[in-house]
């Protein structure tokens, strides 16, 4: 179950992540990574208490130490307001339209997914790219996400299993184990 | 309740000012508009958990604020973009319990005599205000010596050949370089450049009480889950264990309250959102070289030379991908630099005359690799190519890369002021920059540049690309009209004459006798060094004056 998205805009976000990330041979694209997670978890953050907005620390259990990355920080009052309402949008209230109204990331998504339509996923790899290029900044944004839904912290949503980051090679988060001189130096 | 001083701003400047005067047995109160996520909240004296390697957490999510939605500032080029041309975050450094300390990798180094007298040295630049600067290298010795100790740096004597005298030893050897700049230091030096292990603000062994550095490669932008980088935790848990200081986190100070030539307190509102008032004997103000200036005129208070004379360094970015791997997700986020640029040699005096300068002068050149993968996706096109690119990994893996922090000269167009139609969560005009480089920082660059591209070809470069920010536009979002750095100085600078400057050869605001401002606003000229250890020197001097007692130590 989404914790956000409706199960139709969650298929039709599993085809988008498809096309902008897919899977290369036994690396695993986008969906296998659990990026679309990763974004439904983001729109729907105050789901959770804490708000799944800023993982804790310090360090995540990986590599030693407890693993306190699941331990969302709380937010302060100022930190809530800004992400209710990048989240959610302005809503008409005047504490969060002090600059002017607010789309937030919920209506864009609700939006952009509908404009895709339901039949998105069912689409050739070609037709789907046309549709992809003829909302650039819907695109943008699903795909900075989608990026930051595979190489980012497993903790929010996508990156399971630390699955892209074995992919290239990457450690991920290193602490409390850190690399030694020799990995540093060394070839 | 009337305390010695009030500090706003717990940065490194900030958090200098606080050590020097609880050492004097001075009642501070600090005040910081960012959350706290540096201090333990149980005991403020010793570092909390918060911190992590974390990507998101820090470079997508505002970890360390500031929030560009809550504390927007506005960007233009010049009054010929109308009001501003763009709204959001601006050279941003953190708004945070720490300051820039929390996110920068630690690099530390001095400024050489000559920094501090530029216009001795070198003389006038057309367009530009180069002045010398009140306070000389030689008197600011002892304080650097004293902050290098305080924080923590670690570095090699006589490893660079430009650098100024030292009174002593840095408290700790470099640490250990990263794999690049074996490769990257030979191929400078072949081609006559002289490389050296930067003196950085990161322990290379244990050093007062906390932990060497263990090199786990999230480093610039991120903050240290194990406080191996110095700045200010040291000064800031050193500070709190006096039990002579408070710390307001979540609290903007709106107003420094005056009455004729003093300070008598500051207006501002806490979490709470309610609005009050403390009376101080003396009001340090360490809000960096943006929010300090917009405080003053916030206040109604300094100069109409507040706020100009904005720099940045104006980075010439070099890149190339090597046929092999680098690894520098492993280690610091830069080991090694090189000054040449900002010593002018026979083919920079050629570009100069050829660009019809009397000088050019370029910066401190960092050795450099790509870590952070969500960084990397972004900047590859979406697509069945995505993949195979980031397995193939030419802009991280593969990369290395020079950025020269070039010389800013102080142009009095280059400005921070209020803007006039955008506000803060608070209801307060943000900061406006008006900035665009001179004539001279485009010559520079464009001489530097091609040499540098020469290094990464000496390395086996497969290819390489030159950029510079702020931008030509040539590359799209990663070439920008705005200035990326967040070396931020000079918009109070110093000087003995009230005409020509904001603050004195103290730090205090002309026509104020209490009020200190101690960041790099009060930067003459930027020099091509970061800041941060200067500006840390310059807090210490001015907070020893201001406390009666002159050694630092």
């Amino acid at each position: 179950m989404p914790v956000w998205l409706t199960e139709p805009e969650y298929r039709t976000l599993v085809a988008v992540c498809d096309r902008l990330i897919p899977a290369d041979g036994d690396r695993p694209g986008a969906v296998a990574a659990g990026a679309p997670d990763y974004i439904d978890t983001l729109l729907g953050a105050f789901a959770f208490d804490p708000p799944r907005i800023w993982a804790g620390g310090p360090t995540s259990g990986r590599h030693g130490g407890p693993a306190r990355f699941g331990a969302f920080l709380p937010l302060g009052a100022l930190d809530e307001l800004a992400w209710r309402t990048r989240i959610e949008g302005s809503l008409g209230r005047p504490e969060r339209e002090f600059n002017g109204p607010v789309v937030g990331l919920q209506e864009r998504y609700r939006a952009g997914l509908a404009e895709l339509g339901g039949g998105f996923g069912d689409r050739d790899r070609r037709a789907q790219a046309v549709a992809l290029r003829r909302d650039p900044a819907f695109t943008a944004l699903v795909f900075a996400h989608t990026c930051e839904g595979m190489y980012g912290a497993p903790e929010y949503g996508g990156n399971r299993d630390g699955s892209a980051w074995a992919a290239i090679g990457f450690a991920g988060d290193v602490q409390p184990r850190g690399f030694t001189d020799a990995e540093v130096s060394g070839p | 309740m009337s305390v010695d001083a009030v500090i706003v701003g717990s940065g490194p400047g900030g958090s200098t000012a606080a050590d020097v005067l609880t050492r004097a047995g001075w009642s501070v109160v600090i005040f910081e508009k960012g959350r706290n996520h540096l201090l333990d909240p149980a005991d403020l004296s010793r570092p909390s958990d918060d911190y992590s390697n974390d990507e998101i957490k820090f470079l997508d999510r505002h970890f360390l604020g500031p929030d560009p939605f809550l504390e927007p500032r506005t960007f233009r080029r010049g009054p010929g973009d109308g009001e501003h041309s763009f709204v959001g975050g601006v050279n941003s450094i953190p708004s945070t319990v720490g300051g820039g300390g929390t996110h920068a990798d630690g690099k530390t180094p001095r400024f050489r005599e000559e920094d501090f007298a530029m216009r001795s040295t070198y003389g006038p630049q057309p367009g530009a205000e180069v002045e010398d600067w009140p306070v000389t290298y030689d008197e600011l010795e002892p304080f650097y010596a004293h902050v290098e100790r305080a924080i923590g740096v670690a570095g090699t004597e006589g490893a660079n050949p430009f650098a100024a005298w030292r009174s002593g030893p840095y408290p700790m050897p470099s640490g250990v370089p990263m794999y690049g700049a074996t490769l990257s230091v030979p191929a400078a030096e072949k081609l006559g450049f002289h490389p050296y292990a930067a003196p950085t603000a990161a322990n290379s062994v244990p050093y007062d009480g906390r932990p060497a550095c263990n090199n786990c490669g999230f480093c610039a932008y991120l903050g240290c889950p194990i406080h191996a980088k110095g700045d200010p935790v040291a000064l800031l848990t050193r500070t709190m264990a006096t039990g002579l200081a408070e710390l307001r986190p979540e609290t903007f100070v709106s107003r420094i309250r005056t009455d004729g030539r003093r300070a008598t307190g500051v207006d501002f509102i806490g979490p709470d959102g309610v609005e009050r008032s403390m009376d101080a004997r003396n009001v340090i103000v360490a809000g960096g070289a943006i929010e300090t200036p917009r405080l003053l005129l916030l206040s109604g208070l300094g100069n109409p030379l507040v706020g100009r004379h904005l720099m940045v360094h104006y980075q010439t970015i070099v890149v190339g991908t090597m046929p092999f791997a680098l690894h520098s997700e492993r280690g610091r986020a830069v080991t090694h630099v090189h000054d040449d640029p900002m010593i002018p040699d026979d083919a920079a005096r050629a570009a100069a005359r050829e660009a019809g300068l009397p000088w050019l002068r370029g910066g401190m050149v960092e050795h450099g690799g790509a870590s952070l993968p969500v960084r990397e996706a972004k900047i590859y096109p979406w697509g069945d190519r995505h993949g195979p690119m980031m397995a193939d990994s030419p802009m991280r893996n593969r990369l290395w890369a020079f950025i020269m922090q070039g010389e800013d000269l102080p142009y009095a167009t280059n400005t921070v002021d209020l803007d006039p139609s955008v506000r803060d969560v608070r209801g307060f005009p943000v900061a406006r920059i008006t900035y665009q480089g001179g004539r001279h920082e485009l010559a520079a660059s464009a001489h530097h540049g091609p040499r540098l591209e020469a290094v990464l070809t000496e390395m086996g470069a497969e290819w390489t690309l030159r950029t510079s920010s702020p931008g030509t536009g040539k590359y799209g979002p990663l070439d920008t009209e705005m200035p990326e750095s967040r070396h931020v100085m000079g918009t109070t600078r110093m000087g003995a004459d009230p005409a020509t400057s904001v603050v004195d050869p103290w730090c205090r605001v002309h026509g104020l006798d209490n009020v200190v401002v101690a960041d790099s606003s009060v930067f003459v000229t930027s020099s091509g060094y970061g800041p941060t250890l200067t500006l840390v020197a310059l807090a210490a001097r001015a907070a020893s004056a201001l406390a009666g007692r002159p050694d630092p130590a």
